[in-house]
């Protein structure tokens, strides 16, 4: 085989995760569950976030499967993923320093040396764009503009297709206006439309351009920008699946055992969330640093180090944050177990176990559900923060964090270069727009007080 | 009360004693003491005794745990656990790896910290009011629907843009104000003037959307329409009736952020060059002086401690339903 | 509402009106003062001279306290010359029965040298309050109790200061003092093996250490006048005498250290109470020196003051300079006496982008460059390096210097396979160092501010040869008298004859894998540097393997010898041969003998000639020794040879007598700033742009109105609807 795959940690997590969200789906689930996801398919806010919010979750399947090419007979040390041979080149396509979006020169003036032992300094034309005859300045627009239209094109007509073909086969009717309080499907055939076209006129323009610039090492930055979603959304996914069990977990047990059981989970939660998050995550990654570097055998591989590092960041994250879902699952287990039908289980002789499993957690996921929606987008945020204060991935790891940590400095110049910072920006902020109004909807569904308030 | 008060006081203290063992646990166990000699000593000629006399001189060289060699109780007090335990319990933090001492340097980085941080608190709580009232009373208008987005939107950024942005334009562009730095007294507020503004448009999206979440739930309250069918103006309604009962929340929520307030703000400070004890704890973070992280970490799980007592008594300052018990 | 953003108006208005630069952030009262603005980013951890070794710390230490000797300003090459000091020390040899030997008798026949220091008299020391006495001539502030400090926060809340005048004492004080493990300095480890009688000093006083109780440790302090050491007599009030094992000519550089500047007992005792230790009122914290600046305000957090010492003696600016200094004006203060600055601000800047944005503004008089804004400053290439057009307009000027510091890719000699001395190990790392492109990594990484190594001396140092001679011939090829990187074909040759044709190991039958270690600090440039590195050894098919550690594990592991590349930077102490060659001195290995020869280099030919040479005076026979362990050095390439770091500093207009100098670090006395030039700069430069605050208000009304009217029109309808209904 001329290639072998790699199984990262973090990649094995997430496609167990996406596993899990396939069979929650998948699965039957109780009536008033049930009813609160149609409210939400019912919104057309929804449906048009969630497609955008899948978008992100494909980047992110797709960058999370990783292979080494085979050269001359070995495995050649980089990892690569189905992402990169996506976007190749644009990983090879270093330029020496900063470009402009769609420049086709330098954005430094460089020294050239004059065959005359002289030395000019201006701006050199770049080794991986087209080039224009000066004399034509007309020439790169209209190429653009026609390039544009091009991946117009083929973004509209393949997103057709598709759209028509899971229309079909699903035998959804797209080309009637949805009515209200019906699944909005149109809504989101649409955004789909739109967002796919979108990506490809960005993606086919990317073949000829820079679209978004490169970096202060020559790095396209808008490789850099979709690179950047698999650790965005990493952390905002695998930090809940680690959180979800140590909440679940003890705050039922609390709830529905009390007694010395209760004041042990509650002593540990209060504990815990005493002290200041933000602290207390400083405090483990740094010690965790020390682990990793104590043990530099285990961590060889650059990849891999910067993978456990991301493990364990969404691991500290789940930690540390635990405590507030583990609080609001007590409180309301300690409202069901009084509950009528409960209280009959137990007369009954119910295995205890059976009894949370049956009667309790079902009715907990309301919760559940807000609380993974909510979190999301702030630990999406949260990772450019701690990227900043220096414990964040690692630095060696794309993500929109570093990418920020980089790009402030380069507002200090002058010209300002503005674009790395601004690519980050929109790619971050369309994420956590989206999942914050997903999450409102969600909450809405599955929180009737909030849905009178809105 | 006074009972109250004492006993939340003792409860608090098996907790405060967990925090301790957490942090020995990461910075003693995991990190030892030799790992924080050899970084503290890294120059050219560094001998294998200066790293010991270091250890020494810090009083790190007791057993961790258990002392086997001592007689009687000292066997547990001859220890790092309880002699570090002790400290922080008596909030003497001892010195960092710089040499100074913590408790001291903590007090001068209050002041600095508190100039940023009250300001912050204060014309953030005004603006999140006013915007609330402000959706609230044009609601089901425009206006609510394009302020909620809106704040969702604001939301919905990084904090760091709010900071990067905000010093580019006002420092840079503007030359409204220093880009950082920071001198005492009355001159402080040239500094503080922008962080302040940051910080209240940064918070200002979440703040507003909660206010309003409040708000609304006074207003659809049964006595509100009463007041309403009474004849009372729907401008009187929402500030007599409804933002009165609404502040209970809001205020309570407040006193709990208080006494963190000494700790400053992370972010803030570091970028605008404020001596508080935010840039304190990021700059112990970045140069790994364990001593100072441990005490923050320490100080940050008292002021929450002092802030959640702090909450519970002003929820039965102004809501006589509720009793102590 | 309305009344609220008028109020706000006026408020930002006024303080617009107040300050013409509203973005000043100094006082503006400093605006026409004879003030130097500085930045510094990190802070300086100890400001004891018997500690402070890193610049950051010696920018301060070296303004205050004076040792005997200092580099001369303007003259190169380095030059020592005296500064407390009535004229340069007299250097005595002996052999083992106390007999005095020439200076140029053999090594092995001195047994000790003496060195005999003279300073001048009626030097005084700065105004302090641990010189303070009463009228009965006690210390009233020897003996502090928790009351007596209260109100005091710093050191200048001391009402009563004193002085007195510098003696022979202070100084032998303060080398004794480099033994104490209460002082932990960085150089005893070195120290010890030469000044005599310093080892036993040492054990001496660990003892008396540990038999303290905790209180006494606590304070850090035992009297070392109870404590005499052969190798150090004070002679007289002025003369003192330092006695060293064998011959060790390098003494004179570490005598223009902190190290050896004096410290007065009466200060030692002085910061020696709990009180003021609470208190953060240490030695480290403020110094006590002879110089021409003192410490007034130490905010490490914020900012460091320094002020014009007034017991200072006057030193005249140096009469003489390098040819081009006339032209430079660096001569035009020549003979005036210094320092000419009243006071110096450091200010704390730990971000690069206020830093950088605040020289533009004129807020700092000077700044090095950072990678980040490097391009914006500098126009560099083609060997060249020049300000740009926008920065010259400003009047900033440019100065630059070699810096006597190597950084370099080293192989750990004992590794089995790219260490050891057989012809094919070495052909391997030469073929590593051809492949390794110094020159790109330096372009792409450096902007060109950095001089490929040709081996391990720079430019400056007695003995870096220039010319054919400068060229390591098994890296680079001469073409017309300029170093040109071999091709990549002699180094893959060099592969296969190394016993790895196209990198293949013939005992695995895949790639050659090399492990690098380098320390890291998570910098964000690092990956591609990282891949940058990973390339040029992909280039001859070795698979470069990189172990990123920080700094503790990375030492640790040099130390157990557990490595086979590293990265590393070696910063010179002084500006001989000798502190660069005992880097690879078999009896300095790191795994084997701890010492600083990290690649663990051992090679008995080298070392014979490493031995002659280390004591010889500058003389053509100690060149040609040079030349010949450079030539053993280039072919065993224990190093791909790195680079030399340039330093560059920008100065404003204003700014007068700046010279980079690297090793004299004591500099703010030569400095001179026109204020007036700097207050009209800044105002021109500063202007604030205030239609922003109307256009964010205006906006603001334009959203608020419509829906005012249409509340109005709504209240209004439903009075009358009311009334309708009645």
């Amino acid at each position: 085989m001329p290639f072998k795959l790699v199984f990262l940690w973090t990649d094995i997590l997430f496609w167990l995760l996406m596993l899990m969200l396939v069979t929650v789906t998948v699965m039957p689930k109780p009536r008033h569950i049930k009813q609160a996801w149609t409210y939400v398919w019912q919104s057309k806010l929804a449906m048009a976030t969630v497609v955008i919010v899948m978008f992100y979750l494909l980047m992110t399947m797709l960058d999370s499967i990783h292979f080494q090419r085979q050269v001359e007979g070995t495995y050649r040390s980089d990892v690569e993923s189905v992402l990169d041979v996506f976007l190749a080149p644009l990983d090879q396509n270093v330029e020496t320093s900063y470009s402009a979006p769609f420049a086709s020169r330098s954005f430094v003036a460089e020294a050239v040396e004059l065959p005359n032992d002289g030395v000019v300094y201006e701006t050199t034309p770049l080794n991986y764009v087209q080039q224009f005859p000066e004399d034509e300045p007309d020439a790169k627009i209209w190429d653009i503009l026609y390039k544009t239209v091009v991946g117009l094109m083929l973004g509209l007509s393949l997103s057709l297709v598709l759209c028509i073909a899971m229309a079909y086969f699903l035998r959804i009717p797209i080309l009637k206006p949805s009515r209200p309080n019906t699944t909005q499907w149109r809504t989101m055939f649409i955004t789909f439309v739109v967002i796919f076209t979108l990506f490809a006129v960005m993606y086919y323009l990317s073949r000829f351009y820079h679209i978004l610039g490169t970096d202060k090492v020559g790095q396209d930055v808008f490789y850099q920008t979709l690179k950047s979603i698999r650790t965005g959304v990493l952390i905002g996914t695998l930090t809940t699946m680690v959180l979800l069990p140590f909440a679940m977990v003890l705050g039922t047990f609390a709830g529905y055992f009390r007694g010395w059981i209760d004041d042990v989970i509650q002593y540990i939660y209060t504990t815990l969330s005493s002290i200041p998050n933000v602290l207390l995550i400083v405090a483990s990654v740094l010690v965790l640093e020390v682990v990793i570097s104590k043990h530099p055998d285990i961590f060889n591989n650059i990849a891999l180090r910067a993978d456990m590092r991301l493990l364990a960041l969404c691991i500290i994250l789940g930690v540390t944050s635990w405590t507030s879902l583990c609080r609001l699952l007590r409180a309301e287990t300690l409202k069901l177990r009084e509950q009528d039908y409960v209280q009959a289980s137990i007369a009954l002789g119910t295995s205890n176990v059976k009894l949370i499993g049956r009667h309790i957690v079902p009715n907990l996921m309301h919760i559940v559900f807000i609380t993974v929606a909510l979190d999301f987008s702030s630990l999406v945020l949260a990772e450019a923060v701690l990227a900043y204060i220096g414990v964040g991935v690692d630095p060696t790891t794309f993500s929109w964090g570093n990418m920020i940590n980089v790009a402030r400095l380069e507002l200090a110049r002058e010209p300002v270069v503005w674009w790395s910072l601004t690519a980050a920006f929109v790619f971050m902020f369309t994420l956590v727009l989206a999942a914050n109004l997903f999450a409102d909807v969600v909450q809405k569904a599955f929180d009737p007080r909030a849905r009178q308030l809105a | 009360m006074f009972a109250y008060i004492t006993r939340r006081i003792l409860y608090a203290i098996p907790i405060l004693i967990g925090v301790n063992l957490i942090t020995f646990l990461l910075f003693f166990v995991v990190n030892t003491p030799r790992d924080m000699a050899v970084t503290h000593l890294g120059d050219k000629y560094t001998t294998e005794e200066a790293i010991e006399q270091w250890i020494k001189s810090h009083g790190y060289d007791k057993p961790r745990f258990f002392d086997a060699e001592a007689s009687g109780l000292k066997k547990i007090t001859n220890t790092l656990i309880f002699t570090q335990t002790k400290n922080m319990f008596l909030l003497q933090f001892g010195t960092s790896d710089t040499g100074r001492d913590i408790g001291q340097d903590v007090k001068e980085r209050m002041g600095p910290s508190l100039a940023v941080a009250i300001p912050a608190l204060l014309f953030g709580l005004a603006t999140n009011i006013f915007v609330a009232l402000l959706l609230t009373f044009f609601r089901r208008s425009y206006l609510d629907l394009y302020g909620v987005s809106f704040c969702v939107a604001l939301m919905s950024i990084s904090s760091l843009f709010y900071i990067i942005i905000g010093q580019f334009l006002l420092g840079k562009i503007f030359r409204w104000v220093p880009i950082s730095g920071y001198i005492g007294g009355w001159s402080a507020a040239k500094f503080v003037l922008l962080p302040v503004i940051v910080s209240v448009v940064a918070g200002v999206g979440s703040g507003a959307r909660w206010y309003r979440t409040l708000l609304l739930e006074e207003v659809n309250k049964d006595y509100i329409r009463t007041a309403r069918a009474k004849g009372l103006s729907s401008m009187q309604v929402l500030f007599k009736h409804a933002l009165k009962n609404a502040m209970i929340p809001i205020l309570t929520g407040v006193v709990v952020v208080i006494p963190t307030l000494f700790m400053g703000s992370l972010l803030l400070e570091s970028f605008f060059s404020i001596p508080g004890l935010g840039s304190y704890t990021i700059d112990a973070i970045r140069s790994q002086d364990f001593a100072i992280v441990r005490s923050m970490v320490y100080l940050g799980a008292v002021l929450y401690i002092v802030g959640l007592i702090l909450t519970d008594i002003s929820y039965t300052l102004v809501d006589p339903r509720v009793r102590l018990q | 509402m309305l009344q609220k953003v008028v109020a706000l108006l006026l408020v930002l208005s006024l303080l617009a009106c107040g300050d013409a630069t509203p973005n000043n952030p100094y006082p503006a009262s400093e605006a026409q003062q004879d003030i130097y603005y500085n930045a510094f980013a990190i802070q300086p951890r100890y400001l004891d001279p018997a500690k402070s070794y890193t610049t950051d710390q010696t920018a301060f230490v070296m303004q205050i306290y004076e040792p005997p000797l200092q580099y001369h300003y303007l003259m190169r090459p380095y030059e020592l010359t005296t500064l407390t000091t009535a004229q340069m020390p007299q250097i005595k040899y002996f052999d083992q029965n106390d007999r005095e030997v020439s200076a140029s008798a053999r090594e092995t026949r001195v047994a000790y040298s003496e060195y005999i220091i003279t300073i001048q008299p009626g030097i005084l020391y700065q105004p302090h309050p641990a010189f303070a006495k009463n009228e009965e001539g006690q210390y009233l502030y020897h003996v502090l109790t928790t009351r007596d400090i209260l109100g005091i926060e710093t050191l200048s809340d001391f009402k009563e200061t004193g002085s007195r005048e510098l003696t022979a004492d202070d100084y032998v004080y303060q080398i004794k003092r480099l033994a104490s493990p209460t002082v932990n300095s960085p150089i005893y480890g070195l120290m010890r093996d030469y000044i005599i009688g310093l080892a036993e000093l040492n054990q001496q006083l660990v003892q008396v250490y540990d038999e303290q109780t905790p209180e006494q440790q606590a304070l850090a302090y035992i009297d070392l006048n109870n404590y005499d050491i052969e190798g150090l007599q004070v002679v007289d009030r002025y003369t003192y005498k330092v006695k060293l094992h064998g011959k060790y000519p390098q003494f004179k550089y570490w005598l223009a250290m902190p190290f050896f500047a004096p410290m007065p007992q009466e200060a030692l005792v002085f910061y020696a109470q709990m009180p003021l230790i609470k208190k953060n009122i240490t030695l480290d914290w403020f110094p006590v020196g002879t110089g021409p600046y003192m410490m007034t305000e130490n905010n490490p957090n914020r900012r460091m003051v320094m002020e014009k010492n007034p017991n200072f003696r006057g030193e005249p600016y140096p009469l003489q300079g390098m040819p081009e200094d006339l032209t430079k004006g660096l001569l035009a203060d020549a003979g005036e006496t210094m320092p000419f600055i009243d006071k110096v601000v450091f200010t704390l800047e730990k971000e690069n982008i206020p830093r950088w944005s605040k020289f533009l503004q004129g807020y700092y008089d000077s700044s090095g460059i950072e990678s980040d804004n490097f391009d914006q400053a500098i126009q560099a290439g083609g060997g060249q390096a020049s300000l740009t057009p926008e920065l010259e307009a400003q009047g900033i000027a440019l100065l630059k210097e070699v810096q006597l510091t190597d950084f370099y890719w080293g192989f750990n000699m004992l590794d089995d396979q790219v260490g050891g001395y057989s012809v094919k190990q070495q052909k391997l790392r030469q073929a590593i160092s051809i492949a390794f492109d110094v020159e790109e990594f330096i372009a792409i990484f450096l902007n060109e501010r950095g001089l490929p190594a040709q081996g391990p001396l720079p430019p400056g140092i007695f003995g870096h040869a220039e010319g054919v001679q400068g060229i390591n011939p098994y890296v680079y090829n001469d073409v017309n008298g300029r170093a040109m990187r071999k091709g990549l074909d002699e180094a893959k040759r060099l592969m296969f004859e190394a016993g790895y044709p196209n990198g293949i190991n013939p005992a695995t039958g895949r790639r050659l894998i090399v492990n690098m270690d380098v320390s890291s600090r998570g910098d964000p440039d690092e990956k591609a540097r990282f891949a940058w590195m990973r390339k040029q050894f992909d280039k001859i098919g070795i698979n470069l393997n990189i172990r990123a550690t920080d700094w503790n594990r990375f030492r640790a592991k040099q130390e157990k010898g557990l490595i086979q590349m590293y990265f590393m930077g070696w910063v010179a102490d002084y500006p001989d041969p000798e502190n660069f060659f005992f880097l690879f001195n078999g009896d300095n290995g790191k795994a084997l003998q701890g010492g600083v020869n990290s690649s663990n280099y051992n090679n008995p030919r080298f070392n014979r000639l490493f031995n002659r040479m280390k004591n010889m005076e500058d003389t053509p026979e100690r060149e040609k020794i040079i030349q010949e362990m450079t030539d053993i050095l280039r072919k065993d390439a224990p190093w791909v040879w790195g680079f030399h770091p340039e330093s560059y500093l920008l100065k404003q207009d204003w700014v007068h007598n700046i010279n980079i100098n690297q090793m004299v670090r004591g500099s703010m006395k030569y400095i001179r700033v026109d204020s007036q030039l700097r207050a009209q700069q800044r105002k021109a430069w500063n202007q604030a742009t205030y239609w922003p605050i109307l256009v964010v208000v205006a906006f603001f009304l334009l959203l608020l109105l419509p829906l005012i009217i249409s509340y109005r029109n709504k209240e209004h309808r439903s009075v009358q609807k009311r009334f309708k209904d009645k």
